[in-house]
């Protein structure tokens, strides 16, 4: 039996690397050679070290909200399971805390958005709660419909017997649920094509708007909280998809990291072969979304 | 197994009607569900299926999948009216209609439990919801198109049920079903000519209009 804590452990120090797998991946489509692995690293590195400006029509709501939003991502980070290691914090009903604490990540990052006054940052801050008031109900009905499917109430629980059934033999509410929790994956993490994380143009950012006033270690923050974003939404994609082999579970850990970065290979291609849909028709791929979810929580129930 | 994923297709390509705005992806999705549909008689049932049911599978499979997208593709192409639907009921709306259709389909089958032997909640839920996904294109689009998909969706869904709960059925009666379909199909295909002759367009809600 692993060390209950090696698991978070593995993500928040693994977690940057993913952002660097998706840029070199998407660098190679476009025939450049990228940025190294480790940038975001050296990133991170270079923003802690400098000091922060903050504008005068700014209250402690800004400041405080990259913190709030890490913190939060920090605790959702023990409540999901890889590779067929249960949580740390795992309980009955954890699901709900889970989604909780993402909501809470967005609030803080839209009032620190709000907070600036800036007619730019609210806009992408409308857009942002539009869009997560779609993609949260998406994310309630994926997970009831994986617990219903699993019988149990906790996240590691339910995606953690999942990885042992062999995934040949996989129901069709399982694959709604996966198809709808990618989706929600691509939005939660501002990815194309909801989201084009490498546009500046204010007109149609969503999630690099809202960071736009923030520097220094605030912006460390809101960096890697993103980056653990990516870890703790490809942890629940990679639970619910992979099957465990063998009893070994350093192998099985291993197996669900190298699961991590195939993910974060696939979001790399997608963003490479897609195109960034208009913003009017993003509602649509959500709310397709969420008939998906729903679909696949009815199912369970027959 | 095979059969638990068909039905779930099933229910996706009429989530896929209810929602699409393109009448070309309409009427290939709706050749599609017939093809889906052929292959329920042979995998659902206590029965191993025979020739005589294969050989009705086939045909159902040709005219639902090859003759009707044909017809319908040349009414399209006639009526020069674009490929958009033109719906009552947005995309939104659509889909929320959809839900309710589902989560009623559901209720509606677990009412009906128990089933006959082969015949499972999932297959009659299925069939309730071709049933109503037909009926809600049927009333909720403008032009004159949608209301031959949606007959065509419903009688999908009756067929399911059939397939599913009856089990067994004579071989006239099969062939009958599917000569009849054909007609209406055609006798529709000949309609939609007609008033597309007549006014320059297909839309139901102007036919209201008439004078003699």
């Amino acid at each position: 039996m692993l060390l209950p804590w090696i698991l978070p452990l593995i993500g928040w120090i693994l977690a940057p690397l993913l952002p660097g797998v998706i840029n070199r991946v998407k660098a190679g489509f476009a025939g450049r050679q990228g940025p190294p692995l480790l940038q975001i690293y050296y990133d991170l590195g270079k923003l802690l070290r400098k000091g922060a400006v903050y504008s005068r029509t700014t209250t402690w709501i800004f400041p405080a909200g990259p913190i709030l939003t890490l913190a939060a991502l920090l605790t959702a980070s023990l409540l999901v399971p890889l590779g067929g290691q249960e949580a740390w914090l795992g309980f009955p009903g954890d699901l709900v805390l889970f989604c909780g604490l993402l909501a809470l990540a967005r609030l803080a990052t839209l009032l620190a958005a709000m907070d600036t006054g800036s007619s730019f940052e609210g806009m992408g801050a409308s857009r942002e709660a539009w869009f997560g008031a779609l993609a949260e109900p998406t994310l309630y009905f994926s997970l009831a419909a994986v617990g219903r499917y699993s019988g149990s109430q906790s996240l590691s629980q339910g995606l953690g017997l999942l990885s042992a059934r062999g995934w040949y033999d996989v129901d069709p509410e399982l694959a709604l649920a996966f198809a709808a929790l990618l989706v929600i994956f691509l939005v939660e993490n501002c990815r194309i094509p909801v989201d084009d994380p490498n546009t500046h143009l204010e007109l149609t950012m969503i999630h690099e708007v809202m960071v736009l006033d923030h520097g220094g270690p605030d912006l460390a923050f809101i960096l890697y909280g993103s980056a653990l974003r990516l870890w703790i939404l490809g942890s629940l994609l990679v639970s619910l998809l992979l099957p465990s082999f063998g009893s070994n579970p350093w192998l099985n850990l291993g197996l669900g990291v190298g699961g991590q970065f195939l993910t974060a290979a696939l979001v790399g291609v997608i963003e490479s072969v897609m195109a960034r849909l208009r913003l009017a028709v993003v509602p649509q791929l959500l709310v397709g979304a969420l008939t998906l979810a729903v679909t696949a929580a009815l199912l369970g129930m027959i | 197994m095979r059969l638990d994923w068909i039905l779930v297709l099933l229910i996706l390509s009429n989530l896929r009607l209810m929602a699409s705005a393109r009448m070309g992806a309409k009427i290939r999705t709706v050749a599609a569900q017939g093809v889906l549909l052929g292959l329920v008689p042979l995998l659902a049932g206590a029965h191993t299926p025979g020739l005589r049911s294969l050989v009705v599978a086939l045909a159902g499979m040709f005219v639902k999948g090859a003759v009707f997208p044909w017809l319908l593709h040349r009414a399209l192409r006639e009526s020069r009216e674009g490929r958009e639907v033109q719906p009552y009921i947005g995309y939104m709306g659509s889909l929320l209609a959809a839900l309710t259709g589902l989560v009623g389909a559901l209720l509606l089958s677990l009412r009906l439990a128990p089933f006959p032997a082969g015949a499972t909640a999932l297959l009659v839920m299925a069939a309730f919801f071709s049933i109503y996904a037909g009926l809600f294109l049927i009333i909720s689009r403008k032009r004159a198109i949608n209301q031959v998909l949606g007959f065509l969706v419903l009688e999908n869904g009756v067929f399911l049920f059939a397939a599913g709960v009856m089990g067994r059925t004579s071989l006239l009666v099969e062939v009958g079903i599917l000569l009849d379909v054909l007609v209406a199909v055609f006798v529709m295909g000949l309609t939609l000519f007609h008033i597309n002759r007549e006014f320059d367009h297909m839309e139901t809600d102007r036919l209201t209009d008439l004078r003699d």
